[in-house]
């Protein structure tokens, strides 16, 4: 695997086309990690001149934000835009929906003014562009349903890039009833994730596994790694860890195409 | 003695139409409490949003059945007030069916008329059905409880005894049934005063026709207190609704300069603050919203334009699942707060400071259980952003009080010390590589 780093290649005095912003469930959570390394193995396979921040890279402050603290948010997005400017970047690439609308969002009132798209829209536009052909042998006919992430759909209006991604693996994509502008929460937004929740009569990622049972896939896709884990948790508490697999798309890609 | 039903019916006018007028003004000035937002950009696209949204209804009817059925109501509203027209022109002069004198086409507006009262009359009966005996979960939620749940109830009978008082008043009057062009539906009610003597038709006509009026008198003036003031705040409601992407949070500029000062090398901290323009004794900003003068504006008419209907609440993750949270009772709280301030200054002529804020009403336990999912922002058929009011509350909590849960606080720290939410080391983000 060639990782990049932006350090590097400044003193080489080279400027990469995108820059893959990791983010800390990609760059520490071990279940995210799989969808870092499958995304950047992708990039490889298509010749994608990228860069990583690395150890430059700091929080994005979207749950800090989301939990009220905007002291820290913006702390953490005004450094985190030193560097971007410093490296004089331009396109941003996250595989996380949270970074990708504060960075798309929040940032460029702050001084951070940069193209950012999800992974799912720049997937798309390397097979719009020819670059990687997806190959449809592997998924051929199964069942998967797809779990809008509350950042990429209602926040930001992308439903259709991961739809088109699923639909090229010539897999039987089916919609849960909530779905799209209606898709209900998976539990981990707003700071969910780091706390439990409040008192109530079920847990949030247990009603949207319901959701996905209820339409009997094989696989669970989504595009985020919180909504990923709450999944996960989901069917742990239904007992179909087993049977069901959740796969982010760029992991079904990946493995589309045996990288 | 000629003239005296005249002056009555504009003394009523008169009286009706000044005391709205009184809480119109009264309205304007509690939605001014809040802190100023521009909303001035973009007017073509806030424009588009109104004509579509609330004008055309075009959310209301994502769910087909009500919004169909409100479609109706909303459409019969609007065009019956021509007949209101014709009432207050006729009241005023002592003339009778003014417009008569359009013959083919007055029946042909009557007509219009009266099958409009008829559906609206079928549509409020139904949602009736579906508040009481379906008994849709949604207006049945605990906040739905004493005036929220019978002021519901008031609107429809309002509007079951305004539809029938106009078909009564058109089945009893003998020369409109006689001259039969537009009586579409009153002819089939003017069956059951058969036998009633002419003198007796009058009078029932004259107290339909008095009643009428006086009722959608008085409703107006209901509007005020009531759910129901979206028929009129709708329109700027989705005007000056927020039109960025759901997902851009604000960033609160008395933030960014702290922050901005805090991160520049050069600015030496001990400095003498340079003199500025804003006098010494202005207080600072707050950080988030601990009252209702902490909101913006749109957030307070946000507050008034609210219509109970729920829809929020029955797309909110954390309300499905049986928490506490409940947008749609954030709306009604705000209200509720903006009208118990109001009614201090009413009576003080300022604000005097009270024990009460928002925090009063709404707890830490609803806010928290906040998922910022924008699944009720999305949903509300007229741009009402619940979230927004949630999110400002959330930064007095963290900011202003250090009351964030526990689990919070650790996230934050991890954030401020080694830049990701877990306890990982700045150094080790590269380590997925290898692995």
């Amino acid at each position: 695997m060639n990782v990049p780093i932006m350090a590097d290649m400044m003193a080489l005095d080279k400027q990469p086309e995108i820059l893959f912003w990791v983010g800390c469930a990609g760059s520490f959570d071990d279940r995210a990690k799989k969808i870092t390394r499958a995304f950047v193995k992708i990039l490889n396979s298509a010749n994608v001149n990228f860069a990583v921040l690395g150890v430059e890279e700091s929080c994005s402050g979207d749950h800090a934000k989301r939990a009220g603290n905007e002291f820290l948010f913006q702390m953490q997005a005004i450094t985190n835009i030193e560097v971007l400017n410093a490296y004089n970047i331009k396109k941003i690439v996250t595989t996380s929906p949270h970074s990708y609308n504060t960075l798309k969002n929040e940032y460029p009132e702050l001084g951070g003014q940069y193209e950012v798209v999800h992974h799912t829209e720049y997937l798309k536009t390397l097979i719009d562009e020819g670059r990687i052909t997806i190959n449809k042998e592997k998924y051929a006919g199964k069942r998967i349903t797809f779990h809008d992430p509350c950042y990429l759909g209602r926040a930001n209006n992308v439903y259709e890039a991961p739809r088109f991604l699923i639909k090229e693996l010539g897999v039987n994509l089916i919609e849960m009833k909530r779905n799209r502008s209606n898709a209900l929460c998976c539990g981990a937004g707003g700071a969910q994730m780091f706390k439990e929740p409040e008192k109530g009569t079920k847990d949030i990622n247990v009603e949207r596994t319901e959701d996905a049972l209820k339409v009997n896939p094989e696989i669970i896709a989504t595009g985020c790694p919180f909504c990923n884990t709450m999944m996960t948790d989901g069917l742990k508490s239904k007992e179909k860890e087993d049977v069901i697999e959740v796969l982010d798309v760029v992991e079904l890609i990946a493995n589309a195409q045996g990288l | 003695m000629h003239y005296l039903p005249n002056i009555l019916f504009a003394v009523l006018l008169i009286i009706g139409i000044g005391f709205f007028a009184k809480n119109v003004k009264k309205l304007i000035r509690n939605i001014r409490l809040g802190k100023t937002v521009d909303r001035s950009d973009n007017s073509s696209l806030r424009l588009k949003n109104m004509i579509n949204i609330a004008l055309g209804q075009s959310k209301m009817v994502k769910r087909p059945v009500s919004g169909f059925l409100h479609v109706i109501v909303y459409v019969g509203f609007i065009i019956i007030n021509i007949e209101v027209l014709e009432i207050i022109i006729d009241g005023l002069f002592g003339t009778h069916r003014i417009f008569s004198s359009l013959a083919g086409f007055y029946g042909f507006l009557i007509g219009t008329f009266e099958i409009l009262a008829f559906l609206v009359l079928v549509s409020v009966i139904v949602f009736w059905i579906r508040r009481m005996i379906l008994r849709i979960p949604r207006f049945w939620n605990k906040e739905m409880k004493g005036f929220p749940k019978n002021d519901a109830l008031y609107i429809l009978y309002f509007e079951m005894v305004l539809m029938s008082l106009f078909l009564v008043m058109n089945a009893t009057d003998t020369h409109f049934q006689q001259a039969n062009s537009g009586n579409l539906i009153s002819q089939f009610i003017a069956p059951l005063f058969n036998g009633f003597n002419a003198e007796t038709l009058h009078i029932i006509e004259r107290g339909a026709w008095w009643i009428h009026i006086v009722g959608i008198l008085v409703f107006l003036n209901y509007l005020y207190y009531s759910k129901h003031l979206h028929i009129l705040l709708a329109f700027p409601n989705t005007y000056f609704a927020n039109i960025n992407p759901y997902g851009k949070f604000s960033n609160l500029k008395s933030v960014t300069d702290e922050v901005k000062m805090m991160l520049d090398p050069s600015i030496d901290p001990y400095a003498i603050p340079v003199e500025s323009d804003t006098p010494v004794d202005t207080v600072p900003d707050k950080f988030g919203a601990e009252d209702i003068f902490d909101l913006d504006w749109v957030q307070l008419m946000n507050a008034y334009t609210c219509t109970e209907c729920g829809r929020c609440t029955s797309v909110c993750p954390a309300n499905i699942t049986g928490k506490e949270l409940s947008p749609r009772a954030i709306m009604m709280k705000t209200r509720d707060r903006i009208e118990e301030v109001g009614k201090n200054i009413d009576k003080n002529g300022k604000f005097v400071a009270d024990e009460n804020n928002l925090f009063t009403t709404i707890s830490n336990e609803e806010l928290w259980a906040c998922t910022s999912c924008n699944a009720c922002v999305e949903e509300c058929p007229i741009n009402i952003d619940p979230l927004s009011i949630i999110m400002d509350m959330r930064r007095f909590l963290v900011m202003e009080k250090s009351a964030a849960p526990q689990e919070l606080n650790a996230m934050m720290a991890n954030i401020e010390n080694n830049g990701a939410p877990w306890q990982y080391n700045q150094l080790d983000r590269l380590n997925w590589i290898e692995e």
